[in-house]
């Protein structure tokens, strides 16, 4: 388990040990099941990543591997952290050591839940990203260079160097390399915005504007 | 890029700011919690030195983690309790109001916030779970967060988000009988896939949309998340009016008419440009049973599992997953499969007209012998609506269990659970491994309707034939408006 500081600041880079999760549509139910969910803090929930999937593995699941432990990077396929809003997802993952996701696509909520993180979820290309996984597994001891300000990810310290380009939306992207994936003080500064627009809204005024 | 569609002009309205980073602060109308996802909120906000923006557009309710037998406090679970415990200090300090245990307003919060006329059409509402798109029922652009989230809506009233595109899914001709909106969006789910949503706010339009009752809309926009898109809606019309109506939070008097004459301007007007459409038609949808292990894997109640040849070729290893994990054998007829467990309830299909529709199949039957089947009301306004009418001893006669309100069985945050490889009939909204509490527990989505065809049957059964069957007596309408 890693248990080095949570991101904080500007994000533009990330390097560690890839851990690959293979397999479409993977749900937040299956990266943390429900019964985790059973808290008023987020600070136990790394015990709980992949634990119904874990216990089905005995031993052999990608986040029981010895090779894999301290990894930093998570490879996935398509359509990752699908259902649930629950932000324990991202955050189990935080906790175990996660700091990056490459995968084929994200569910929009897990997206947003690990932009908020600061961990930053890249995309790869379906041909891509089965190349990816098998690079990985063919140098389990090299490690992934991920540069979010020309998106891409170097495996280094192998036989063979590779590199995949990444696909990250510019807005998510600015967010991450400028530091403001943390946005709540931007939000809150607002003040005069936030408070035009409440007086423009017709519900909150007894619809009064909306007769005119 | 869409225009004139109710999705832009909701967005343009709600637009405070255009942010550095390239994304839209949007306001947020209606923001709903619950005892789940929103402590480590409020510990943020704390830890920032930040108050509650607009305590009084922030409502709160228990529904998650509520057991459905005794709700006698404090609950058995100690950490149910203190989860529970922490949502009323939060409230008490921030002075937000909760419909708790026992209140006659505490209920699933996609209930409650409709049935008490909070969710009105042209607002923005979000909450800390994703099937907050079933507001989207009433013309509101709604979506889940998460707890990041809630704590920004807490400390702004806003959310940083991107637009997302609008697909218009035109639905023509009508829904057989016997077959319902859960039918319809599992079938539309099936076809777009789980993920054919993402980046998608879906309007769901057309005659048989238009011919839905609001319960029916919401079930239909609940599910828009399983098909991967945050946000689903339908335009404001005269049943969205109608339902409003006399609600307690919904406006009154004078404010009335001006509310509907505005409400009715958002609609999407012929002139609305789409990013995409897809048409579907109402009468070719049968009852729909999810046979794998995605919302995404259903079929007809009376077709088979589909073969690795019938299935496209990057859905194949999902589909063999899902045959181990459901023992399932492709080509197998899903009508017949015995199921041990049946749940009436959820977000998706815990309203009073779900409850009639499972009634008037259970009326004058029998709880097959060995299986455990019970109904849990989405809200104690449901329940008490329910029990006025009588539903209540139509369940127990027929061998149900008529439970407190709840989430229940949907996701397990309770006693409400699986045991081992059981497999379900269940009403609700997800069917992934391990969602209703056992981690190979096995879960048949369905309409409430074909759950308890289910339970009087003994397994999975069409419901088309129960509810025509003669020895149905006075067999209620299978959906009312409300």
């Amino acid at each position: 388990m890693n248990a080095t500081s949570f991101p904080a600041g500007p994000i533009q880079r990330c390097e560690g040990r890839a851990v690959v999760v293979p397999g479409d549509d993977i749900d937040t139910d299956r990266i943390i099941p429900a019964r985790y969910l059973k808290c008023v803090t987020f600070d136990g929930l790394a015990e709980g990543v992949f634990a119904d999937d874990r216990s089905e593995r005995a031993g052999d699941h990608p986040f029981d591997r010895a090779e894999n432990q301290g990894a930093a990077i998570l490879v996935v396929n398509r359509n990752f952290g699908c259902g649930s809003s629950r932000e324990h997802a991202p955050q189990a993952l935080m906790r175990w050591g996660i700091r990056a996701v490459i995968g084929e696509s994200f569910a929009e909520i897990f997206f947003g839940n690990c932009l908020a993180l600061g961990i930053p979820c890249l995309s790869v290309d379906h041909e891509q990203v089965a190349d990816l996984q098998a690079a990985i597994a063919r140098e389990p001891a090299a490690t992934l260079q991920l540069s979010l300000e020309d998106p891409q990810v170097r495996l280094v310290g192998g036989a063979v160097e590779h590199r995949w380009p990444l696909t990250l939306a510019e807005g998510p992207r600015r967010m991450l390399c400028s530091g403001e994936w943390n946005g709540t003080a931007q939000l809150v500064a607002n003040d005069g915005g936030l408070r035009s627009t409440a007086e423009r809204l017709p519900y909150l005024a007894d619809f009064a504007a909306a007769a005119t | 890029m869409s225009a004139g569609t109710l999705y832009d002009k909701v967005w343009e309205l709600h637009r405070v700011a255009d942010l550095p980073g390239g994304a839209t602060q949007l306001f947020i109308g209606l923001h709903l919690i619950h005892e789940v996802t929103s402590p480590q909120a409020f510990s943020a906000l704390r830890d920032l030195g930040l108050a509650v923006r607009h305590p009084e557009r922030t409502v709160a309710t228990v529904d998650h983690i509520v057991p459905t037998t005794s709700q006698a406090r404090p609950f058995a679970d100690p950490l149910a309790e203190e989860m529970l415990a922490t949502l009323e200090a939060n409230c008490t300090e921030h002075g937000i109001l909760l419909h708790g245990l026992g209140s006659g307003r505490q209920g699933i919060v996609h209930v409650i916030a409709p049935e008490l006329g909070l969710t009105q059409p042209g607002m923005t509402v979000a909450c800390g779970d994703s099937h907050t798109s079933t507001h989207g029922a009433f013309g509101a652009i709604a979506f889940g967060i998460g707890t990041s989230q809630v704590r920004d809506v807490l400390a702004s009233q806003s959310l940083a988000m991107g637009k997302l595109k609008v697909r218009r899914i035109r639905v023509e001709g009508a829904l057989q009988p016997g077959v319902y909106a859960k039918d319809l969006v599992l079938h539309v789910i099936r076809t777009l896939g789980v993920k054919g949503g993402v980046g998608y706010a879906y309007e769901f339009a057309g005659p048989a949309i238009e011919a839905l009752s609001m319960e029916e809309r919401m079930t239909l926009c609940n599910m828009a998340i399983e098909g991967g898109a945050r946000c689903g809606y339908v335009n404001p019309d005269a049943v969205t009016f109608a339902y409003l109506k006399g609600r307690p939070h919904a406006p009154a008097g004078d404010a009335w008419e001006r509310a509907v004459a505005w409400w009715s301007a958002l609609a999407s007007g012929p002139e609305a440009v789409f990013d995409d459409e897809v048409v579907f038609e109402a009468a070719t949808i049968a009852p729909t049973v999810t046979w794998g292990i995605t919302p995404g894997q259903s079929i007809g109640v009376d077709e088979t599992v589909p073969t690795l040849e019938q299935t496209e070729g990057d859905e194949r290893p999902i589909a063999e997953e899902a045959y181990r994990y459901m023992d399932l054998r492709p080509g197998a007829p899903i009508e017949g499969l015995p199921v041990d467990v049946c749940f009436i309830g959820s977000c998706t299909n815990g309203r009073l007209s779900d409850l009639r529709a499972a009634a008037a199949v259970a009326r004058g039957r029998q709880v097959a012998a060995g299986i455990k089947a019970f109904v849990v009301p989405g809200s104690e306004l449901v329940a008490a609506e329910a029990e006025a009418e009588g539903l209540d001893a139509v369940f127990r006669a027929a061998g149900f269990e008529w439970r407190e309100p709840g989430c229940s069985m949907c996701l397990a945050m309770n006693p409400d659970r699986l045991e081992g490889r059981q497999i379900s009939a269940s009403s609700s909204n997800r069917n992934f491994k391990g969602r209703q509490g056992s981690a190979t527990g096995r879960t048949l989505l369905m309409s409430p309707a074909m759950v308890a065809a289910a339970a009087v049957s003994g397994h999975v059964a069409d419901v088309r034939r129960l509810v025509a069957a003669p020895t149905t007596p006075e067999p209620e309408p299978a959906s009312t408006r409300a």
